[in-house]
């Protein structure tokens, strides 16, 4: 059974064209990750299988249910959190939860009883008393994301659920995740860390554009870009030229050289031959070093391979902060 | 179909499996969303402070310090002549209040996640005005107090007095429907203000709110009798039976007739145009 199906989805806005060819199988019971720099249709995207933007065109279900001709079917079965907190600044926490939850059909006995388990829960029962604007941006988000659980939802989006939150903060929002994924519940992730990505998602699709340029595991689109690499940390400077000659001539290949961190690096096809290889090649040439081992290639190679830019999270970790 | 408006535990409807239709539902949401509004006002002393001193100011700046020096046509004390244009003025600004607090739910994506959620999609709106119409009933029994103390009063018996209140929230309707169309057209909470306060204050000041129009020059006088502030105000001052009924013009004559179908015209007007914004917001 398929959770989310989205075909060939457009949307423009003038001439921009926010997502151009967008598609999209979310299998339920999985999390799946949209991985793309700022401005990629992440998004948009989201928005559109939430029922908050109309697509241009193309066509996509959210539980089965046509998300342009049927989207009180869809609200009444999703869940979403966004990049700003969407709570009521003005209220408590727990009037926030007990609004919502009435909002949602509760009974005001039922809501009430729903605010102090989510309260608990999400480790807000001491300040539920108090108005959300003094709440720091972790509380804020643990709120929000406590606010899309009032009901379980089927499908849940959470679009960039963590950024600009301080490690622990960030670790409770994946921890409130993954039990709601273990209770059956869909997540549809929009993420530019790729760290975060890799931690949660089944399945990772690259956004870039307007589209999805690839999609995989975390594993399968780190061989995309071929297979491993064997790395030799040199213990003098001098000796690089010389450990980038040899890596050359035994694996076939030109390897990349850093010399800040005296690191050169070359993908190979069998690790293990190739590390014997590099090992006996380098005692016979009398060359020291450091290090000598073998990785798979970083998420951030990855990314930086499929759409020609690296992302955001390496070089600007504290943009999202100045937009609210 | 059957319209459940409500449900009772969340244990037993652990997935959400139920899109939420009907009338009963829109009643119970936008219900719901009016007691919200009514709970931010009361978790806001600050804008409680200010809300309710700044009517109370005014009736004592203009009551005493211009009000010396005011003649009211006919006769009659200056303050019972000015009463009914604060309470008419007051409903003008509240509509200061409403695009505000509105502008804000959208900036902080709060009107996203209402949006996203299976309730009535009339709630937000309805639930804004139902909680101006309270808010103005209690701005409206701040001032009546204010009022007696500072000698106004009404002449003409309990009934006919409650009806020009009822004009007052009915103009405080009408503000509200404008109020939220400016917050839905601009979703930033502090340009609400600059854009509102230029709008509103001529309006006032070109009004029967402070001065008879019989006084101003001809033709200023023709725009003030007609400025639907105007129809409010001569209508409350005919029915509490306070001074300065005006000239013999036809908008003088026919004060109740207007003081009802200005603020129906503009409820007709931008309720519309705010429901259609609110459609097509996030498009």
């Amino acid at each position: 059974m398929t959770a989310i199906v989205a075909e060939g989805i457009r949307k423009r806005y003038g001439d921009t064209r926010a997502l151009d060819g967008f598609d999209l199988t979310v299998r339920e019971g999985t999390v799946h990750g949209l991985l793309g720099p700022n401005g990629a249709g992440k998004t948009t995207a989201v928005r559109t299988l939430t029922t908050l933007a109309r697509m241009t065109e193309g066509r996509a279900t959210v539980c089965g249910f046509d998300v342009a001709s049927q989207p009180d079917e869809v609200r009444a079965r999703i869940g979403l959190t966004g990049q700003y907190a969407a709570v009521d600044e003005f209220l408590s926490g727990r009037q926030n939860l007990v609004l919502f939850g009435r909002l949602f059909g509760l009974r005001p006995r039922a809501a009430r009883r729903r605010a102090d388990e989510l309260l608990e829960r999400f480790d807000l029962t001491g300040a539920a008393g108090r108005r959300v604007d003094g709440y720091s941006g972790g509380m804020r988000r643990r709120l929000d994301l406590a606010a899309s659980m009032i009901v379980v939802p089927r499908v849940l989006f959470l679009d960039e659920p963590t950024t600009g939150l301080d490690p622990r903060s960030r670790n409770q929002v994946w921890e409130a995740v993954r039990s709601l994924v273990a209770e059956g519940t869909t997540v549809l992730l929009t993420t530019q860390y790729l760290e975060e990505a890799d931690q949660l998602a089944d399945l990772i699709s690259v956004v870039d554009a307007g589209r999805v340029v690839a999609e995989g595991t975390a594993d399968q689109l780190k061989s995309r870009l071929g297979g491993d690499r064997v790395e030799v940390v040199a213990r003098e400077a001098a000796d690089l030229g010389a450990v980038a000659a040899l890596l050359r001539r035994v694996c076939g290949v030109e390897p990349e050289v850093d010399h800040e961190t005296r690191r050169v690096v070359a993908e190979v096809d069998d690790r293990v031959r190739a590390l014997t290889d590099v090992a006996g090649a380098l005692r016979a040439a009398g060359l020291a070093v450091e290090d000598l081992g073998t990785r798979r290639p970083t998420l951030d190679e990855v990314f930086l391979h499929l759409t020609g830019r690296p992302t955001d999270d390496a070089t600007h970790p504290e943009r999202e902060g100045a937009t609210a | 179909m059957s319209a459940h408006a409500t449900t009772d535990a969340p244990g037993e409807a652990r997935w959400r499996g139920r899109a939420r239709r009907g009338p009963r539902v829109a009643v119970s949401d936008g219900l719901v969303m009016t007691r919200r509004n009514m709970a931010q006002l009361a978790r806001s002393p600050e804008e409680i402070s200010l809300y309710f001193s700044l009517p109370i100011l005014f009736v004592l700046v203009f009551g005493y310090v211009f009000g010396s020096g005011m003649r009211v046509p006919g006769g009659g004390n200056y303050r019972e002549f000015l009463l009914p244009g604060v309470f008419a003025m007051t409903m003008l600004y509240g509509m200061g209040a409403t695009g505000t607090s509105l502008a804000f739910d959208v900036s902080r994506g709060v009107v996203d996640r209402f949006r996203s959620m299976p309730m009535a999609r009339s709630a937000l709106l309805v639930g804004r005005c139902l909680a101006d119409l309270l808010r103005g009933l209690l701005e409206m029994t701040v001032l009546v107090v204010c009022g007696l103390l500072v000698g106004w009063e009404w002449h003409r018996g309990v009934g006919l007095a409650l009806a020009a209140v009822g004009l007052v929230l009915l103009l405080r309707v009408a503000m509200s429907w404008i109020g939220i169309y400016i917050g839905l057209l601009l979703p930033n909470p502090d340009t609400v203000g600059t854009v509102i306060f230029p709008l509103a204050f001529p309006l006032t000041a070109l009004s029967s709110i402070f001065v008879a129009p019989e006084l101003m020059p001809g033709w200023l006088g023709t725009i003030a009798e007609w400025n639907p502030l105007s129809a409010t105000v001569a209508a409350t001052r005919e029915l509490f039976g306070n001074p300065g009924l005006g000239s013999d013009s036809w908008a003088a004559d026919h004060a109740l007739l207007l003081a009802v179908a200005w603020p129906v015209a503009m409820v007709a007007v931008f309720a519309p145009l705010a429901i259609r914004r609110f459609q097509r917001l996030t498009d």
